[in-house]
């Protein structure tokens, strides 16, 4: 198996967790939106002034309304939503792909399905569940323009230290594990990991601009995008480690039978 | 004899760090692999956004319901 054999696979994988993500996405998560949408259309959220601010300040605007927005509201929910999850799909695959080719025959004696697996678990923990339970998805409506500039630097930081801890997590686990053994260098990597990423969690400010937006639509929209988020990733996992481990015990037949040829 | 005392092995006892593929082979995949996920990544996130290049809100409004739905901050 080569690099190339993990990033086709890897391709495939991502493209079929963008189409799952989609899926999930706008049936569960699209309500959600819509919801928000009206409260804001409506001007249900005293705290939140696009239109104002954009007018106010020459920054970017955007409208969720219908009438006045250059793309309406179902091209938004259907080919645009899929632009994203697509594209993030693929190259989350990919990168994933890529990292499970670092990762195979270097992580202890996992067999190459077991070690891709592994890094597609690792990859949604870092990149999307622990961002998500520092920096949560907010819905239309929520979130000042003002202040888009630092939550975004703040989110990508904090998804860095996130990604980078489990890198070192992973060092750490096989310096461990040469030391001692798989289960006490699983344990190692497992609490640098957490180590890391609670002083980051700790140490980045918090992010409050929900005002008074309604809880039970904000809980809704957050689990839709967290299942987005799981949908994804799961798919990416299953895919890949499905496809890598077809690879695998295709080449390992055809070394049995090298092998049982040169024994003749 | 190495080679016939090696060989009636079957790839299944094959050790699974025997198929780890060069870190010289994986780097430039890597390089590139990171960069060109970077770039997509800010594309869908952040462009008209946090990152007021290009002009305007297109690209904003196209991949907007994703910003929010993938968890991007978004407003």
């Amino acid at each position: 198996m080569t690099t190339r054999t993990f990033l086709v696979h890897g391709l495939l994988a991502g493209l079929l967790a963008g189409v799952a993500a989609f899926v999930v996405a706008y049936t569960v998560g699209e309500p959600q939106v819509d919801r928000a949408i009206a409260l804001e259309s409506a001007g249900a959220t005293a705290d939140h002034h696009h239109e104002d601010e954009a007018a106010a300040s020459g920054s970017v605007s955007h409208s969720h309304s219908h009438d006045d927005a250059a793309i309406s509201r179902t091209t938004q929910s259907t080919l645009g939503l899929a632009t994203g999850t697509l594209a993030i799909g693929v190259v989350l695959g990919g990168l994933t792909g890529l990292l499970a080719a670092v990762g195979l025959g270097r992580l202890g004696s996992l067999r190459p399905a077991a070690s891709t697996g592994l890094v597609a678990l690792l990859g949604a923990v870092s990149f999307s569940v622990v961002p998500f339970l520092k920096y949560p998805a907010t819905p239309p409506a929520v979130g000042s323009g003002e202040t888009i500039d630092s939550r975004t630097a703040l989110w990508f930081g904090f998804v860095t230290v996130s990604v980078l801890g489990v890198l070192a997590a992973v060092a750490v686990a096989r310096w461990a594990a040469r030391r001692w053994s798989g289960v006490p260098g699983t344990i190692a990597g497992a609490a640098a990991y957490v180590v890391v990423v609670t002083v980051a969690a700790l140490a980045f400010p918090k992010v409050d601009e929900l005002g008074g937006f309604p809880a039970s639509i904000l809980w809704d929209f957050r689990i839709s995008s967290l299942l987005t988020l799981l949908a994804m990733w799961a798919v990416i996992g299953a895919a890949l480690t499905a496809l890598v481990d077809r690879s695998w015990r295709r080449q390992a037949a055809v070394e049995a039978q090298r092998a049982y040829a040169a024994a003749l | 004899m190495a080679h016939a005392i090696s060989s009636p092995a079957s790839a299944g006892s094959l050790s699974p760090s025997d198929l780890a593929i060069p870190l010289r082979e994986l780097a430039p995949w890597l390089v590139l692999g990171a960069l060109f996920a970077m770039s997509v990544l800010v594309l869908i996130s952040s462009v008209q956004g946090a990152i007021t290049i290009p002009e305007g809100t297109a690209i904003h409004e196209w991949v907007h319901d994703g910003r929010h739905l993938l968890g991007f901050p978004c407003h």
